[in-house]
């Protein structure tokens, strides 16, 4: 029988099998940060255990980051201390750290992609859910606790037992305005937010194939709001063209040679699956959550269900919306355009290209935080921020800011965000506050308007003008 | 970590589905360095209320339900990966969480912090939540040696599955790094044969 792309990854990291009992998973790149990382050094030092192969590890400073004034000192005491810890560990145990400020630091899983990290084949843990990010390039990337950062500190491996196999292929040619996040919103909307638990997800179909390596990235963040632990796409041109070059990228024939053995773990023709689902790119719309979990979605042209469950009437009860009504027409005061989910360069582009000419609605506060210091440097570069800057939009500097508002940029009690984000979880954003998660051009389009709108009714009027899920 | 074999005790009935680490432990309460002290915010924002009095409508926070033992709803520990939650838990004295689904990332993270998660079907969820319900004082044994839960005057005794490794070290209070540790040789010996 045929192997999956999951299955040559795995196979080819396995160490050894207990009997009876999980398999010891090697592991290639292990990424920390300043949250989920202290304890697992702790533990090691109480042990007196060294970090067994420190090159291997890289560390970002961004969930506690501020995204104003990086150059001044952290102004909460617990934060400061937080990333001092960070950089005291990562200096006794010779890792690599891209701290505040740094022209490579940023959110985790902006960062290892953009400096060529992340490769195809690899296995990348770290202590983030949204790990799931880097199948994008056909790794088997998953989120770990800090019991298990430990583990990998000092031994690289990890005991595992091999998940499930899931397939989702979406076919078909998406409509204009449907961008790679409301491809997976759709999806989780469909097949809810734990019917990936216990699995591992690959995405298959002409969608995924014709997507960039930014929309791949997208999906497989969200892989984990359906519960699996991760997502993978198999590497392809796209993948291949995107590391290329990379600053930590294999050079000349290494690169040749690895990109030989990329093109080798697609998933056979004969694999089978212990789960799959299809569905077709032309019934996905602009989505929208109304809920406290991100499987709460709709379509922009559809109603809130009218589901009788207490769960249910609790998140609509939280979010101050009923069954029955449409999202269309309600009024938001604060977006968010940024997270490991949409905070990379082309979705800084799509929101210009929809915001160039216009103006930002007077009562939305609209933030705008790049993924990281490239991407800023970038936004820089290509002019973007002129566009933002004079339509009134604020571009913050890099870092996990409002996704969960660790820092100050939270979220006022009772408001309502529409965010870019990957979780619409109760007080994610803030205490109260109400997460509505979108793409970039719905938040972009938000923000202009000062409300919601139906984003299909106005690209209709607009000749030659393409949002696609590039 | 602490050792676990059986547990008699009563239990508290969180008849919430899709409970979020989110809400287990906010992320705001997520700067600390230790492990420790977690427990004094788990479920923060529904055991008080915005300004900071107690939410007396908040299961946790009535005084007939008590005991280490947790039972709440469908996909518990689901959203981020933070061991926090788990430590949050542990620290504010649960011994034992029981759900009819459990994410994966929180059920390991339990794991390694000798929580025992402990899944079964959505019938008997329903049966213990409604006998706790009707009676707080109600006792639940689990026992991890035999992989069953029971109810107090209930001749229903639930199996449940665990991972057999994962059994033998809740039982002798291992962890997997000593195990790693032990394999360092073969490790080593593999990176060698890594493409």
């Amino acid at each position: 029988m045929g192997k999956t792309l999951f299955d040559k990854v795995w196979d080819a990291h396995v160490v050894d099998t207990i009997k009876d009992g999980p398999q010891i998973l090697y592991i290639d790149k292990h990424l920390i940060h300043e949250v989920t990382s202290p304890q697992a050094f702790k533990e090691l030092e109480e042990r007196n255990i060294p970090v067994f192969r420190p090159d291997q590890i890289v560390a970002t400073a961004d969930h506690n980051t501020p995204t104003l004034n990086q150059h001044l000192p952290i102004k909460d005491e617990l934060s400061r201390k937080q990333l001092e810890q960070l950089s005291e560990n990562c200096k006794k145990n010779n890792i690599t750290l891209y701290e505040l400020g740094h022209k490579y630091n940023g959110i985790v899983h902006v960062m290892a992609p953009e400096l060529g990290i992340t490769q195809p084949g690899m296995t990348i843990v770290c202590g983030d859910s949204h790990t799931s990010t880097h199948g994008a390039f056909g790794t088997i990337a998953f989120g770990i606790g800090t019991s298990q950062v430990a583990q990998v500190f000092a031994s690289q491996c990890l005991l595992l037992t091999k998940p499930k196999s899931l397939r989702v292929t979406v076919n078909g040619k998406l409509k204009n305005g449907v961008l790679p996040k409301d491809v997976i919103l759709y999806i989780i909307s469909k097949i809810g937010t734990n019917s990936g638990t216990g699995y591992f997800c690959e995405y298959a179909g002409d969608v995924f194939e014709n997507m960039s390596m930014e929309g791949r990235m997208t999906v497989c963040n969200m892989s984990i709001e359906m519960g699996a632990r991760g997502g993978m796409i198999a590497p392809d041109e796209t993948t291949f063209e995107y590391v290329k070059g990379r600053e930590f990228a294999p050079k000349g024939d290494e690169f040749d040679k690895k990109v030989a053995y990329w093109k080798t773990l697609s998933t056979d023709a004969d694999a089978t699956f212990d789960k799959e689902y299809f569905f077709d790119a032309a019934d996905i719309e602009p989505m929208l959550t109304y809920g406290t979990n991100p499987g709460m979605g709709i379509k922009i042209s559809e109603s809130i269900p009218e589901t009788n469950d207490a769960s249910f009437e609790k998140a609509l009860d939280y979010m101050n919306f009923k069954k029955g009504e449409t999202l269309i027409g309600k009024p938001i005061n604060y977006v968010f355009i940024g997270s490991c989910t949409n905070s990379r360069i082309e979705d800084f582009r799509i929101a210009a290209d929809y915001i160039k000419g216009k103006q930002k609605a007077a009562n939305v506060t609209a933030w705008l935080v790049p993924g990281s210091k490239q991407v800023e440097a970038q936004i820089i570069e290509e002019g973007l921020k002129t566009i933002f800057d004079e339509a009134g939009f604020e571009l913050r500097q890099p870092g996990c800011s409002a996704c969960l508002a660790m820092n100050d940029d939270k979220i006022p009690q009772g408001e309502y965000c529409v965010s870019t984000s990957n979780r619409n979880f109760e007080g994610r954003q803030g205490q109260g506050a109400r997460t509505i998660l979108a793409s970039p051009l719905m938040a972009a389009a938000t923000a202009v308007e000062g409300k919601i709108i139906d984003i299909t009714k106005q690209l209709q009027h607009q000749v030659n003008h393409e949002y696609t899920a590039v | 970590m602490e050792k676990f074999k059986t547990l008699t005790a009563t239990a508290i009935p969180l008849d919430i589905e899709n409970v979020d680490t989110d809400q287990i432990i906010p992320a705001r309460f997520l700067k600390a360095t230790n492990r420790e002290g977690f427990g004094e915010n788990a479920f923060r924002d529904w055991r008080f209320q915005k300004d900071g009095t107690v939410n007396t409508e908040f299961v946790l926070n009535q005084p007939q339900y008590a005991g280490p033992i947790l039972v709440a709803g469908d996909n518990f520990g689901c959203g981020s990966s933070r061991e926090h939650a788990a430590w949050a838990l542990t620290d504010y004295g649960f011994k034992v969480i029981v759900s009819s689904f459990f994410a994966d990332i929180f059920k390991g993270n339990a794991l390694n912090n000798g929580l025992l998660p402990v899944q079964v079907t959505p019938e008997f969820l329903k049966e213990l939540m409604t006998a706790i319900k009707a009676n707080p004082p109600t006792k639940i044994t689990v026992d991890l040696v035999a992989q069953t839960i029971g109810i107090e005057g209930s001749d229903h005794v639930e199996p449940f599955e665990i991972d057999a490794y994962k059994k033998t070290c809740m039982i002798n209070g291992y962890d997997d790094i000593d195990y790693l540790l032990s394999k360092k040789d073969t490790i080593e010996h593999f990176e060698k044969t890594l493409i």
